[in-house]
């Protein structure tokens, strides 16, 4: 070979190279926040100009506002000029087998029950044309359109349904709701869009899982469900296995309108990563979830199990505005090593006839922090509302912490509004007396969590129930005894 | 089956155990009385293995092994059973699944497979009516809310579960009115066996009218100071504690 063919060669490669890296900071946006890099949220995404003005407007209200600092959680000042709003999905290394999969994630799965098939989609292996989740995708899609239901991802949305999503986008969590929606409402990068059409039940449980583009969804996440009048939706978001996104802040929101005698169902379970056991890294879990009973005898009700983030800071809530709506909310938060929850739920009663009800159950252990903050308000106009609220707390061993932070405030002598707290220890007694009948420790904490958790875990639909045990006892593991 | 030499036990620091000697066949129903305060359900809760206790001296074999150096739940999957005085409540959790975890671990542990639903169910069914519980019980959260009877009940229904070699039953008559009592006591004498052991810890005499017991043995001071056979107990019916205590502290002091 020609000594010029060889540096013709050399030089053709590192161009190759030089034009990749290129490319690939193209597609994620520099380090920080400003109006240049929302326009290039909004240009990447290929939106209308309404939505970048949207986006626009909240950025400007967000640089008013002050973090909040209420919340009972401490962590070191978030620098929002450290973050990269957007980064396009990396491309997965397309594995060829299960053999090339880190062991320690394969006996998670295996711990947490999850089929192979699920493994080596979990784990971006190749799989198989027969059960290809294209074909899953389409079927399901055919099903859904032919009952009128849209279900795609936001940035689709904001482009075949911009009617839908002007007259819904921000009618529950306003742009200017909240510091980090307000973040989120200026940068969210993509997410969930739902709409279920005038009585019209879902035959299926619609989850991210089928979802286009359910991998790589940012740490901005934006949903809206949207239920037409006499329709009914259960709803399942996040995923038990153990997906480790290093991403340090999550602020996501989720909206939920319910028109006139329509009904949703949204099951959460969330299992981020919550940091090492000795406390570093881990996620910021900062969400806004709000559902509007718009519509008279609607219904909404949240499901959450909660093991992962360094730091969760969410409360699912309910605004009850048509009469005889009901509100739902039932949660397991469970810490472990140095994570801390701030959770609960808010129920603001503004129609007649109104119904909440809060089940919370908080588990700490290690040396986490876990509280429960509530509010129930009964508006003057709401009469005879009803709520009932309880909250357990179940401590394992001696330096964690529980707290509770029930807020009601009832301006209506109608009302009824009960609230119930426990607070308990799992007791060696209790533990010894598995072991005396033959069941390990491990298998005893297992036991006695779900039990504890049982009236929430027996709300969610029956796979999710499932995996969700499992998840409960593998975050509890190791921490007694 | 079960050997007990020079069995030294303290709680806290406090010495409770002075030096048992025992030993139990299988096929033997063993009566352990004696005053409060004796270290009856000490020993009860060292041989099934509670942290609390520490052994400072002495052997426990079981079935030819040394279980001290065994972990509480090894102790149950060879085969040693404890009714316990006061049966723990776990809310939520129903006898069916706590049984069924129990049992495979148990068959886990000997290299069984675990057992289907179908022949679970069938088990169940079976000891259910050996030892007359209801089923509305075994629906039920595991003692939760359970009557001091239905408690012991329970303990009894788990025993015949189980399968055990040998059983202790630690102050089962407490709290048990006398019809209570007759049934709990009928179901440990079906499930009595030429293969299993019996120890029956309790106060009172009135128990062992159901439960015969081949021995009985008088338990004072972290001692056992007296031997014999079920007229021992009679024995003590009529005379209560005091004669053996003014035997004992008369020799000791």
């Amino acid at each position: 070979m020609s000594k010029d063919n060889q540096i013709l060669e050399e030089l053709t490669s590192s161009e190759y190279k030089y034009g990749f890296e290129t490319l690939i900071e193209n597609d994620s946006a520099p380090k920080g926040i400003n109006e240049d890099i929302i326009r290039f949220i909004s240009a990447k995404k290929e939106e209308p100009e309404w939505m970048l003005e949207l986006r626009l407007k909240a950025y400007r209200h967000w640089i008013t506002l002050e973090e909040p600092t209420w919340p009972n959680v401490h962590y070191p000042k978030i620098n929002f000029q450290d973050i990269i709003y957007y980064s396009a999905p990396k491309p997965r290394k397309e594995l060829q087998s299960l053999d090339e999969v880190d062991p320690e994630l394969l006996e998670t799965f295996k711990k947490l029950g999850i089929s192979l098939e699920e493994q080596k989609r979990l784990s971006g292996v190749a799989v198989d044309a027969v059960i290809d989740s294209v074909s899953v995708k389409t079927t399901f899609k055919k099903t859904l359109g032919e009952l009128g239901i849209i279900f795609c991802s936001f940035s689709e949305a904001v482009r075949e349904h911009p009617d839908l999503i002007k007259k819904y986008l921000g009618s529950v969590v306003p742009m200017t709701d909240n510091y980090y929606a307000t973040l989120n409402s200026a940068v969210f990068t993509d997410g969930s869009f739902c709409y279920i059409p005038k009585g019209v039940r879902c035959p299926m449980e619609l989850s991210t899982y089928f979802r286009i583009n359910a991998s790589g969804t940012g740490q901005f996440e934006r949903t809206l469900i949207v239920a037409d009048e006499g329709s009914y939706v259960s709803y399942l978001e996040g995923c038990t296995a153990p997906q480790r996104d290093e991403n340090q802040l999550h602020a996501a929101v989720v909206e939920i309108y319910t028109e006139t005698n329509a009904e949703v169902k949204y099951s959460t379970v969330q299992n981020w990563y919550p940091g090492s056991k000795e406390g570093k890294g881990g996620i910021y879990n900062f969400v806004t979830k709000r559902g509007l009973c718009k519509g008279n005898n609607s219904k909404i009700s949240w499901t959450q199990v909660e093991t992962g983030s360094a730091i969760t800071w969410k409360y699912p809530s309910c605004i009850l505005k048509g009469d005889n709506s009901v509100g739902e909310f039932y949660s397991v938060a469970v810490t472990n090593n140095y994570q801390q929850a701030d959770t609960g739920s808010k129920m603001i009663h503004l129609g007649k006839n109104t119904n909440s009800t809060i089940i919370s159950k908080g588990i700490s252990a290690g040396k986490s922090q876990n509280s429960y903050r509530g509010l129930v308000k009964i508006h003057k106009r709401a009469e005879n509302a009803r709520n009932f609220s309880q909250c357990d707390s179940l401590l394992m061993g001696d330096k964690c912490g529980a707290h509770t932070f029930p807020y009601i405030e009832i301006d209506n002598s109608s009302a009824k509004v009960e609230h119930e707290a426990t607070t308990s220890k799992i007791g060696e007694d209790q533990i010894f007396y598995c072991n005396q009948r033959g069941i390990d420790t491990e298998n005893a904490v297992a036991l006695i969590v779900n039990g504890y958790a049982k009236e929430v875990l027996n709300k969610l639909p029956m796979e999710f129930a499932v995996e969700a045990q499992k998840l409960l006892a593998l975050t509890l593991e190791g921490s007694v005894g | 089956m079960l050997k007990i030499k020079n069995l030294h036990a303290s709680v806290a620091g406090q010495q409770i155990l002075k030096g048992i000697n025992l030993e139990i066949k299988a096929g033997e129903v063993h009566a352990i009385m004696g005053p409060n305060g004796s270290g009856k359900s000490t020993l009860a809760s060292v041989l099934a293995g509670r942290e609390e206790y520490e052994v400072t001296e002495g052997e426990v074999e079981f079935l030819g092994k040394n279980i001290l150096d065994l972990s509480p739940e090894d102790r149950a999957r060879e085969g040693l059973f404890l009714a316990f005085q006061y049966p723990v409540e776990i809310p939520g959790v129903s006898s069916n699944n706590f049984l069924r975890t129990a049992l495979n671990q148990i068959r886990q542990y000997k290299g069984l497979e675990p057992m289907d639903a179908v022949h679970f169910l069938k088990r169940m069914k079976e000891k259910m009516s050996l030892v007359e519980i209801d089923q509305k019980l075994i629906n039920r959260s595991l003692n939760e809310g359970f009557s001091g009877g239905e408690k012991k009940r329970n303990e009894i229904f788990q025993m015949a579960m189980l399968e055990p070699k040998l059983a202790i039953l630690d102050e089962t008559d407490s709290g048990l009115d006398i019809d209570a009592l007759r049934i709990v006591a009928n179901g440990v004498n079906k499930l009595k066996s030429k293969d299993n052991a019996t120890i029956v810890v309790t106060h009172y005499q009135r128990l062992l009218d159901y439960i015969v017991p081949d021995f009985v043995h008088v338990l004072y001071k972290g001692r056992i100071v007296k031997s014999g056979d079920k007229s021992l107990a009679m024995e003590l019916e009529d005379k209560g504690y005091d004669w053996i205590k003014v035997d004992v502290d008369g020799v000791v002091s």
